[in-house]
């Protein structure tokens, strides 16, 4: 592939490697549409409104741009909105899409908190937040499921997820530390065996 | 208490400290955020920073915006918005700076082969993180069977999860879970 010259143009890109084109008002209310249904968790909003509603990415991708996200710092859903934004429309996407993420739940937060010093604490929104957070749980669990579809094909792969969920349920290690042990293990594991 | 400018400049510089160290999100730094806010800073007490994570959890948006409440809580909207920045704005350019390089690093045999080995781990992360979250949360068959429920909504009927949502705010709000 490798040795071929460069196309004159636009035309002889090979359709897998088209991108969907898309612009910074799009991305803005993409991510905007995620900011304001995302109660007790954002992550399975994004992957489905990108991989399931938009089409901005494959699931095999989405996995591959989680993992990237979780090795940087700050909010992961924070960090996908970046990513996602700066590779469709550069500098601009990235600010729009992390714009429209934040945007509405700034000032939600901030009426809750101007309203109610105590929330929370009141028992129809306490109870209703028991619902909410039982709900948001399984939404998180079938996004585990979704994400491990395309990933759990190989003897490796399936050893290394349950490796990573043993090192945080079973030996309650912290994220960095699953990463920094498991990481170099795994990536040599896809080295050896090829696959 | 609106415009202390020194108290705001405290909240940017710790916050954009606590944005980059956060690796994992908000929730791995809040032993931190509450060491920095309640310990040394003394900016609220103890019960009132539980109360701020309580409000985030109810509110839609990224756990992140935690930090939101608290920039609020210690100097108005002011402290809400250096906050908010302050959480966001590192962060922000080392991800963009990273994602300038991933076209080229994508092509790459090195990178794939990374990707691929770290697939997995992810995968594994974003199980356990779902095992946990539903250990604190789901406390009775009541809300395991809201759970249960949802996840099979969500694989059997491809609806919208907003309405799955929605049901379980009034099946909470009635007092059945």
């Amino acid at each position: 592939m490798s040795g071929l010259p460069p196309p004159p143009d636009g035309f002889s890109v090979p359709p897998e490697v088209t991108e969907p084109s898309v612009g910074c008002r799009e991305l803005f209310i993409g991510f905007f549409s995620v900011g304001i249904v995302g109660f007790g968790g954002v992550m399975p909003w994004i992957r489905r409104m990108v991989v399931e509603q938009r089409r901005w990415l494959s699931e095999e991708e989405f996995v591959n741009l989680l993992s990237l996200c979780q090795l940087l710092p700050g909010a992961n859903v924070g960090n996908f909105a970046v990513c996602i934004g700066s590779r469709f429309a550069g500098f601009r996407g990235a600010v729009s899409a992390v714009a429209g993420l934040y945007c509405a739940p700034f000032f939600i937060i901030i009426a809750l908190a101007a309203f109610y010093s105590n929330f929370s604490h009141i028992p129809v929104v306490e109870n209703m937040f028991r619902g909410i957070s039982a709900a948001a749980a399984g939404l998180v669990i079938a996004m585990g499921i979704r994400i491990a579809m395309p990933v759990c094909r190989t003897p490796r792969a399936i050893a290394f997820t349950i490796l990573a969920v043993a090192g945080v349920l079973v030996l309650k290690l912290s994220l960095v530390w699953v990463i920094v042990v498991l990481a170099p293990l795994s990536i040599a594991a896809v080295r050896f065996v090829g696959r | 208490m609106m415009g202390e400018p020194k108290v705001l400049g405290q909240l940017a510089f710790q916050f954009a400290i606590i944005s980059l160290i956060a690796i994992g999100g908000a929730t791995s730094v809040l032993p931190e955020m509450h060491r920095m806010v309640v310990d040394n800073h003394q900016w609220m007490d103890s019960s009132t920073f539980a109360d701020l994570f309580a409000l985030a959890q109810t509110a839609p948006g990224p756990n992140v915006m935690v930090v939101t409440l608290i920039g609020w809580q210690v100097a108005g909207f002011a402290g809400a918005l250096i906050t908010t920045v302050a959480m966001i704005g590192p962060a922000f350019l080392l991800t963009f700076t990273v994602s300038r390089f991933l076209p080229r690093w994508r092509r790459t045999e090195w990178y794939r082969v990374v990707e691929k080995g770290l697939a997995p781990l992810t995968v594994g992360l974003v199980l356990s993180g779902a095992y946990l979250l539903t250990r604190a949360t789901v406390d009775g068959v009541p809300a395991l069977i809201v759970t249960a429920a949802t996840v099979a909504y969500i694989f059997f009927l491809k609806k919208n999860p907003l309405y799955v949502l929605i049901i379980a705010a009034v099946i909470g709000a009635a007092g059945l879970v």
